[in-house]
């Protein structure tokens, strides 16, 4: 384990997750501005930029109110219980390649678990538990009402989502995350003398499509965002919270949507695999550098595709958000239990069958 | 080596301490949220001996999902005060737990007794399990395969529970 | 009550509805022309009858007002307190004439009542302040627009 490279690599990692949650909150306002015919924030800085950045010095000198009804211990902790693992699930997710460097072999993941996906599941459904304990701690009806139905609405979710990866883990057999991205980079078929690779969407458009549906859920985005219900429960969990603790969650929503898109990349959408046009421009700015050259250009147009692919599923998260209004809560029971569940059955059951017979 | 052995007295330390909690905490919810601490630092045990499958798993299946539900039905409960309030009253109820922990503990003891080296045999050893493809492919063939008997004797076992939960629901609500 | 609409069997889904809801918010998004009025730079343009701040006409600096009452009569949020008095000039005037902005609803009555065509709603319409206030005689006689 080379650690240098190691730390690196973190914190690459932490910095950009970090630096995503200003850049969405950005993105958030103003596109949700404009869809509903507005302009948003636009006065600090150019085209509104700056917001966030006071917005983030507004939270830090808010007064951090404790509160005498609230469980103190619980309270200041859960921020911290949905906050962590968000930052922690990106650790298995391959952003680019690996390749060889001054005679070291550089991958770029933190870490090549041989149980890839479920630890991602694994880390992911403990972020729940910041929800849970929020609500509860807050001493509120309301939180503690938003914290039931996150539980619920979690568990439901969590199985069609684990049940719709494993068509993908069937196809690409392997848990490991940089191998289903490498796996991603083969042949599928051949039209007009194109070759099209062998995305997980094309190999898996239903599978695809529940986890995209579950992963809004588990990240509490808008069609599924009950335990907040701002309408109806005021705020849901985070009700009590003020200044950094909220900004906290608020965080931990930023970087959960994040880690859900890399993931939805990853497995869906060819991971670090470039996209169409890229490895032509590759082939024409570096095709005649020297070996070393080439090769950090090819990082660099991974890493430029996969953070593209993920730009676009968190502008998903964020249209779909100002486009569908939530579900009531019998709604989102039935269509957990009574559509995903055993659409996600049925596609593994297909999955299973076409892969021993030699299809996928 | 000394990290492993600082971070398996730390682990083991939180999941002694907060399986300890669980059962003498009062407070329902919180006894709740130790017994998911002590899960979670198992996890981290099974994680240190290499073995990530289970660990992984026991996060998912037990801290994951098992005990949201357990959450879920104490806070929908509202047991704010200790609903088993009779368990202070009869001695012979606290004998009897008393004595099925420690038979409990002794019978661990000897099922564990050959698992004592802490050196892995067969297809478990380290070398063995890079030769055959990581620690998963290892553990879901021999489960698919060797083991295959005990695992769907496992999995109808847990398919009769669910029936008999059904069946009690339904006949109280009538 | 739980009403049973009749909906196509691939509703189920939501999924084609969802795409639709989409396309829909983009083209929002991309060609819609924003509604928005950047306030301090541009303004909305109001008609003449619109009923903003009030203001007393005056006529070569002498005011309309005959202090009649007939205003604080009919306001229906009794929001003007007028004391009369006489001077040199004029027989009956109004010695203190206030109008209370947060009282007032903006009807208009006081206008239309005025037989002198003395009070008078203009077409300002920022009333921000930072203090509870009451509009005093030497503020009203500011000729808001003069119309």
């Amino acid at each position: 384990m080379d650690f240098p490279i190691l730390w690196m690599k973190i914190a690459v990692v932490l910095v950009g997750l970090l630096a995503t949650v200003p850049i969405m909150l950005f993105v958030e306002r103003r596109g949700s501005a404009l869809m509903q015919d507005r302009l948003g924030p636009n006065r600090i800085g150019p085209f509104g930029l700056l917001q966030a950045a006071l917005d983030v010095v507004k939270f830090l000198f808010k007064e951090d109110r404790a509160l005498r009804h609230t469980n103190q211990a619980y309270f200041t902790l859960a921020p911290w219980i949905a906050v962590v693992p968000a930052f922690m699930t990106f650790a298995v997710i391959p952003f680019a390649s690996s390749m060889d460097w001054d005679g070291r072999h550089v991958s770029f993941q933190i870490a090549n678990l041989d149980v890839g996906i479920l630890y991602c599941f694994a880390i992911a459904s403990l972020g729940v538990y910041g929800i849970i304990i929020a609500g509860w701690a807050s001493n509120n009806k309301y939180s503690l009402m938003g914290s039931l139905r996150s539980s619920a609405q979690m568990i439901s979710y969590e199985l069609s989502m684990g049940l719709s990866v494993i068509g993908i883990i069937l196809s690409f057999s392997s848990l490991k995350l940089g191998d289903i991205a490498l796996g991603q980079g083969q042949a599928f078929f051949t039209v007009f003398g194109h070759t099209i690779p062998k995305w997980g969407v094309l190999i898996q458009p239903l599978g695809f499509i529940l986890f995209l549906i579950s992963v809004f859920a588990e990240t509490n985005r808008l069609p599924f965002d009950l335990p907040e219900g701002e309408s109806e429960l005021v705020a849901g969990y985070h009700l009590e919270y003020g200044s950094m603790k909220f900004a906290l969650f608020f965080m931990a929503e930023y970087i959960n949507m994040a880690v859900a898109s890399a993931l939805v990349t990853t497995l869906f959408f060819g991971g670090w695999q470039m996209l169409p046009g890229f490895p032509y421009l590759h082939h024409v700015l570096f095709g005649s550098a020297e070996f070393q050259t080439q090769e950090i250009a090819r990082v660099g147009f991974e890493a430029l595709s996969f953070l593209s692919k993920i730009a676009f599923f968190m502008w998903l998260f964020v249209w779909v958000r100002w486009t569908i209004p939530r579900f009531r809560f019998d709604q989102l029971m039935h269509f957990g239990w009574k559509v995903m569940f055993p659409l996600s059955l049925l596609n593994v059951v297909l999955t299973a069958y076409l892969v021993m017979k030699g299809v996928l | 080596m000394n990290a492993e052995i600082i971070a398996f007295i730390a682990l083991s330390t939180i999941a002694l301490v907060s399986a300890l909690l669980v059962v003498l905490r009062e407070n329902p919810v919180g006894s709740a949220f130790s017994l998911i601490l002590s899960f979670f630092a198992v996890a981290g045990l099974y994680a240190l001996v290499g073995a990530h499958f289970v660990a992984a798993l026991q996060i998912l299946v037990y801290t994951g999902a098992i005990m949201v539900l357990f959450v879920f039905v104490v806070m929908l409960l509202n047991a704010d005060k200790p609903v088993l309030d009779f368990l202070k009253t009869s001695k012979w109820i606290k004998m009897t737990g008393a004595a099925a922990g420690i038979i409990l503990l002794i019978v661990t003891g000897i099922a564990l007794q050959p698992a004592r080296t802490i050196q892995a045999t067969g297809p478990w050893s380290t070398e063995q399990l890079i030769a055959s493809g990581g620690h998963t492919r290892v553990l879901s063939l021999s489960m698919f395969s060797d083991h295959l008997f005990a695992f769907e004797l496992t999995s109808f076992l847990l398919l009769a529970a669910i029936v008999a939960t059904i069946a009690l629901a339904k006949r109280r609500r009538s | 009550m739980l009403i049973k609409r009749k909906a196509p069997w691939w509703n189920v889904f939501y999924l084609i509805e969802v795409i639709s809801g989409l396309l829909i918010t983009m083209k929002h998004f991309l060609f819609k022309k924003t509604a928005t009025l950047q306030f301090p730079e541009e303004r909305r343009e109001y008609s003449d009858r619109y009923r903003g701040l009030h203001y007393i006409k005056t006529v070569n600096n002498v005011e309309n007002c005959t202090a009649c009452m007939l205003c604080p009569t009919v306001c229906p949020a009794e929001c003007i307190h007028i004391v009369a008095e006489e001077r040199a000039d004029k027989e009956k005037y109004p010695a203190r004439f206030e109008i209370d902005l947060l009282r007032c609803c903006f009807c208009g009555m006081c206008e239309e009542a005025c037989p002198k065509d003395a009070i008078k709603l203009s077409n300002i319409y920022e009333m921000a302040q930072v203090e509870r206030i009451v509009l005093e005689k030497d503020v009203l006689l500011d000729q808001r627009g003069g119309k």
